[in-house]
């Protein structure tokens, strides 16, 4: 398969590969060039990528590399300039709501209510089905007592769960993430990444999450995609072998930590 | 010595302008004159605002009409509603409907300008997010687009009962027999009772700001406050 980095490393193990299960999310010989009158910027270049289903990837990257772009691709908002993204076998032509974005906490609706947000992409529901939805998803993000605060009325990482709260609840198979914990502190962060890693168990979704933070990644991921500067270009992939939860100071922790700043070039000594 | 020998009809003083008020409660002539000067401007306001909104949305949405009309829309705009005096006897003869017309003209253009803007603030994460979850144009338009341009919206329509206020005057000018701006005008006409015509500003200053504060209420409410204050 074609989305394996050329440079074959002791730690990549290729499990995931020989497994027979259908990639949920197959992205291939993806480009894509932003043109404008007077210029034109390239910012990925062949890109191949499989995603299997109820898996996590982190696409981990320089900022502006261009690994947002990527994500924005799969999600369906902008077209690719060359190469294609199926998911389930279907050509992405724009979004869906069996796939969520979410966005930095600044997604949210700042018009409606807790309850109003979750309940948005439930149009379709009985108002009865929709409270038993809502109430659910206020319980599983932990914002109970909060259903009729406005957003401005909450902190940023209520803000983030809020907007997951909004995803999760139209019940999608795949959730996008756009470095969602960046604009949050950082023992906000570290709480945040576990409830959604508590989260991903419980509902079982595939999850593509951006990040520049290789701490981040390597906390979150099955497989890390590192992505080279731009034009952005797969550099490789690392498979993350340990189980959840991750004990953070275990030595093959650190081992597929420091083996990701040295890819990308930085000693991790301050 | 010659300011104080004409102080008493250069400048009326506040207590003859208090007796000039009362002297219009007595006669009935204030509640008259104050409804009269409302009802024109909230027809000309409500139809200005009525039209323009729609309009500005569309237009604010669909790139192309926007382009080919915004020159008209800037050539129009600097045009002072008095300048349309004339045009409006011509069309609609002098009376109310005269006097509306201005209002209205007053009323329309700040707002289609405001909506247009208003709909390019709207931020993409909102816009994209509302397609994420399947809308169609309409729930669009009225899950999105309405109510994030909401704060900047109720703003615009503040700002514009100000201006169609302002213009009451010059629009009952134009032969009507009722109104705080005929009030001015004709206690002037007849016999330079500047009691009156203070007594006149003063309404229209007061009752402007009674105005203005009911729509500055309309900016308390919490699903659009989130608009004025910086997080």
């Amino acid at each position: 398969m074609k989305s394996r980095d050329e440079k074959p490393s002791s730690f990549l193990l290729d499990e995931k590969q020989s497994k027979t299960s259908r990639a949920k999310v197959q992205i291939r010989d993806l480009a894509m060039t932003f043109r404008s009158d007077s210029s034109s910027v390239e910012v990925l270049r062949n890109i191949n990528l499989e995603v299997f289903p109820g898996e996590f990837v982190c696409i981990l990257g320089p900022s502006g590399c261009g690994k947002s772009t990527l994500l924005n691709l799969v999600g369906g908002f902008i077209q690719p300039t060359g190469g294609e993204i199926t998911i389930d076998g279907e050509r992405v032509t724009g979004p869906d709501r069996r796939r969520i974005f979410v966005f930095q906490e600044r997604g949210v609706f700042p018009w409606l209510t807790v309850e109003g947000n979750i309940a948005f992409g439930l149009f379709n529901l009985s108002s009865r089905e929709k409270e038993t939805t809502i109430r659910r998803y206020v319980q599983l993000v932990g914002l109970s007592g909060f259903e009729k605060a406005y957003p401005q009325e909450l902190s940023g990482g209520m803000k983030q769960r809020l907007e997951v709260a909004r995803a999760l609840a139209v019940n999608p198979d795949v959730l996008y993430l756009d470095e969602p914990f960046g604009a949050l502190d950082s023992i906000t962060r570290l709480l945040m990444r576990s409830e959604l890693l508590r989260i991903w168990e419980a509902e079982k979704k595939t999850i593509l999450f951006v990040t520049h933070d290789i701490e981040e990644s390597v906390q979150l991921a099955d497989r890390v995609v590192v992505m080279t500067a731009r034009p952005a270009q797969i550099r490789r992939i690392v498979e993350i072998d340990i189980p959840h939860p991750r004990d953070l100071s275990s030595p093959r922790y650190i081992e597929l930590r420091d083996s990701i700043f040295e890819e990308i070039g930085l000693a991790h000594k301050v | 010595m010659a300011i104080t020998a004409f102080s008493g009809t250069l400048v009326p003083s506040p207590l003859q302008v208090l007796s000039g008020i009362g002297e219009l409660l007595r006669k009935g002539l204030l509640f008259r004159y104050l409804v009269a000067s409302l009802f024109r401007v909230t027809w000309g306001y409500l139809l200005g605002v009525g039209l323009a909104i729609p309009l500005g949305v569309g237009l604010g949405l669909w790139r192309r009409g926007e382009l080919a009309l915004n020159p008209l829309i800037q050539i129009l705009r600097p045009i002072s509603p008095l300048a349309w005096i004339p045009i409006a006897i011509l069309w609609f003869g002098v009376g109310d409907v005269s006097g509306i017309f201005l209002i209205f003209l007053a009323s329309f253009l700040p707002m289609l300008v405001t909506s247009m803007t208003a709909v390019h603030n709207v931020e993409a994460i909102y816009f994209n997010a509302g397609r994420n979850f399947g809308l169609n144009r309409w729930q669009l338009l009225r899950g999105i687009i309405l109510p994030a341009m909401m704060p900047e919206l109720i703003v615009g329509l503040r700002i514009t009962l100000g201006i169609a206020w302002l213009v009451v005057v010059a629009a009952e000018m134009i032969a009507v027999s009722s109104g705080l701006g005929f009030l001015i005008v004709e206690s002037r006409n007849a016999g330079n009772r500047y009691d009156l015509v203070v007594a006149g500003m003063a309404l229209i200053g007061v009752t402007g700001l009674a105005l203005d504060w009911t729509m500055r209420r309309l900016e308390k409410l919490r699903a659009v406050r989130w608009g004025y204050v910086s997080s």
